[in-house]
C-alpha cells in the first residue's frame, strides 16, 4: 500500500474498530447511557444538540484563536527582544518560565477576579499557557545562526536590523513554527481550563461550561459530544498550523522536504 | 606594485589560542603585498583557517597585531571552508546578499549577479535552492558571492577541494583570469601543492603544533599561466621543492 493512502486509512481502520468495540460492549453489558453511552447515542446528541453545541464552540474558539494569535505576535516580539540583548533574556527568561510552570488553574481564579471582562480574563489565562512555546523556540531559533553567515553579514558590514532580518528571522521560522504548533493546542487546552475555572455563571458560555453543565444534569451523551467537538477542533487548529508551516517551510527545511528520490 | 611600497596588510607575531587550551597559531609574521597572489600550503588542523580568519577580523587574535595599508582595513571577501550559503535563499538570492547589504537594488545588481553566476559556470541556476545542488556546485555559488562585490582582497579556504580536477582546473584557470583583470589581492588555502605553484606567486608553508610558518617560496613563473605549464620542467621542479617542504612540515 503507498504511504499516503496508508496515512488516511490505516488510523481510520483503528478508529472504526474501536468504535464497534466500544458500541458492541456498551450493548452487550446493556451499560446505561449516562454512565457510558456508545458511539450511536453520541452521534444523534451530537446531530440534535448540534446547533446549540456549535454557539458554545464558537465562543471557546474565539477565545484560542485570539488567544493564538496574541501568543504569535507577543510571543515572537519578546523573542526578538530577547534576541537582541543578552542581558534582557537573562532577566526575564527566568519568568516566562516561572509563568509558564505555574499552573493555569491556580492563578486563573485571581485573574478572573482582577479582571471584570469575562472573555478578556479568559483570553488571559489561554495566553499564559499558549505564548511560552513560542518564546522559548524563537529565541532559541534566532540564536541558531549559521556562526559563519553571521561573520559574513558584519563582514560586508551588515547593520544589526539587517543581520535580524535577513539571517536571524528566516534561521528562526522552522523553530517559530515548531512552537506556534505546540502553542496551538496550548491556547484551546488553556481556554478550556479558564472556562472550567470561571464555572457555568458566565453569560457567553464556552464548551467547558457546557461540559459542566452535562456532568452536573448527568447528560453524560451531550457531554461526550461536546468533548467530541472539542478534540475534533483540537485536531484541526493543530492539521491546518502544520499545513502552514509545511507550505512555509517546503523550499527549503528538510522537514518539509519530501522524501529522498 | 610599485618596489617598497607598504604591504596591504602584514600581521606582526599574531597567536591564536582558543579557549580549550589549543594554540592554533604563534608568532606568525606574514606580510602580503598588494596585488599578490599567496597561497597558503599545510598539513590539516595547522591553523590556515585560523590564520584567514584572523586576516579578515572575524576573530580577534590573542597575541600580536595587524596592520593594514593606509591604515583601514581592505574590502574583503570570504570564501568559507564549507558552502556556508543561505538554505532559504535561491541561488541568485545567495549571490545578491552582499550587495543588499551594501544598499543595492535588484535590478541595480542583475548584471553582476549574473557575471558572477556565469564566471562560476551556473548560469540557469539561478533559480535553484542550494539543497538542490552537488557540494561542488554549493562551492561554486560561494565564489561567486565572493566575487560579485569586486574585493580588493579576497581570501579563499579550500575553495576547489571538493570539486572534480577538470572543473578544478578549468576554475584555476579562471580565477587566475579575474585576479589579474581585477588586480585583487588573494590569499588562497589548500592542500594541493600542484594547484598553489601553478596560481601563486608566493607560497608560504605552514606547520602545526603550534602553527607557523615554515617556509615561505616566491614562485618565479611568469603570468599568464596557461594549461601547458602543467607539464613544463620548472613548474615540476617547484612543486618537487614545495613537496619537500611540506612533508617536512607534516611532521
Ligand atoms: N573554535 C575553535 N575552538 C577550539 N579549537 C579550534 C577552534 N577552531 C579551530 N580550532 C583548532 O585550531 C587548530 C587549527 O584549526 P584550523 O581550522 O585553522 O586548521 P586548518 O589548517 O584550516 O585545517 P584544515 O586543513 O583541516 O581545514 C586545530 O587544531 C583546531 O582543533
Ligand atoms: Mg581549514
Amino acid at each position: 500500500m503507498n504511504e499516503r493512502v496508508a496515512k488516511i486509512v490505516a488510523p481510520l481502520t483503528v478508529g472504526l474498530v474501536i468504535l464497534a468495540a466500544w458500541e458492541f460492549l456498551v450493548r452487550a453489558a446493556e451499560i446505561p447511557p449516562y454512565i457510558l453511552p456508545g458511539p450511536v447515542i453520541i452521534a444523534q446528541t451530537l446531530w440534535t444538540d448540534g446547533p446549540s453545541l456549535m454557539g458554545s464552540l464558537w465562543v471557546t474558539l474565539r477565545i484560542t484563536l485570539v488567544a493564538l494569535a496574541a501568543a504569535v505576535v507577543l510571543g515572537g516580539l519578546i523573542a526578538v527582544l530577547f534576541a537582541q540583548s543578552r542581558l534582557l533574556e537573562l532577566s526575564f527568561f527566568p519568568y516566562a518560565v516561572i509563568l509558564q510552570v505555574t499552573p493555569i488553574v491556580s492563578i486563573a481564579p485571581l485573574i478572573i477576579i482582577w479582571v471584570n471582562d469575562t472573555f478578556l480574563s479568559l483570553l488571559i489565562c489561554a495566553w499564559i499557557v499558549a505564548f511560552f512555546p513560542v518564546v522559548a523556540n524563537t529565541t532559541l531559533g534566532l540564536n541558531s545562526a549559521d556562526r559563519n553567515l553571521v561573520a559574513l553579514f558584519k563582514l560586508y558590514g551588515a547593520s544589526r536590523w539587517q543581520i535580524l532580518r535577513f539571517l536571524r528571522m528566516p534561521s528562526a521560522l522552522p523553530y517559530f513554527l515548531a512552537g506556534v504548533r505546540i502553542s496551538g493546542g496550548l491556547a484551546l487546552i488553556g481556554a478550556v481550563v479558564a472556562e472550567f475555572v470561571a464555572g457555568t455563571g458566565g453569560s457567553a458560555t464556552g464548551l467547558a461550561s457546557r461540559i459542566l453543565e452535562s456532568g452536573y444534569r448527568l447528560e453524560i451523551p451531550r457531554l461526550f459530544a461536546a468533548l467530541l467537538l472539542l478534540s475534533l477542533t483540537g485536531i484541526l487548529i493543530f492539521a491546518a498550523l502544520s499545513w502552514l508551516s509545511h507550505a512555509l517551510l517546503a523550499h527549503w527545511h528538510e522537514s518539509a522536504l519530501p522524501e529522498e528520490e | 606594485m610599485a618596489a617598497g611600497s607598504s604591504p596591504l596588510v602584514a600581521t606582526s607575531k599574531i597567536g591564536k589560542s582558543f579557549r580549550n587550551g589549543t594554540v592554533a597559531l604563534a608568532n606568525v609574521d606574514l606580510a602580503i603585498a598588494e596585488g599578490a597572489f599567496l597561497s597558503i600550503l599545510g598539513p590539516s588542523g595547522c591553523g590556515k583557517s585560523t590564520l584567514l580568519r584572523l586576516i579578515a577580523g572575524l576573530t580577534p587574535p590573542s597575541t600580536g597585531t595587524i596592520e593594514w595599508q593606509g591604515g583601514t582595513p581592505a574590502r574583503i571577501s570570504f570564501v568559507f571552508q564549507e558552502p556556508t550559503l543561505m538554505p532559504w535563499a535561491t541561488v541568485w538570492d545567495n549571490v545578491y546578499l552582499p550587495l543588499r547589504l551594501l544598499g543595492m537594488s535588484t535590478a541595480e545588481a542583475a548584471t553582476c549577479i549574473d557575471e558572477a553566476l556565469a564566471a562560476v559556470g551556473l548560469d540557469g541556476f539561478a533559480k535553484t535552492y542550494p539543497r538542490e545542488l552537488s557540494g561542488g556546485m554549493k562551492m561554486r555559488v560561494s565564489i561567486a558571492r565572493a566575487l560579485v562585490t569586486d574585493p580588493q582582497l579576497l581570501l579563499l579556504d579550500e575553495p576547489f577541494a571538493a570539486l572534480d580536477e577538470i572543473t578544478r582546473f578549468r576554475l584555476n584557470e579562471d580565477l587566475l583570469r579575474l585576479w589579474q583583470r581585477h588586480h585583487w589581492t588573494v590569499v588562497f588555502v589548500t592542500h594541493s601543492v600542484f594547484e598553489s605553484v601553478f596560481l601563486s606567486d608566493r607560497i608560504v608553508v605552514m606547520s602545526k603544533r603550534p602553527g607557523r610558518i615554515t617556509a615561505d617560496v616566491p614562485i618565479d613563473l611568469t603570468y599568464p599561466r596557461e594549461e601547458s605549464l602543467r607539464v613544463a620542467p620548472d613548474y615540476g621542479a617547484l612543486c618537487q621543492q614545495l613537496s619537500a617542504s611540506l612533508a617536512e612540515a607534516s611532521q
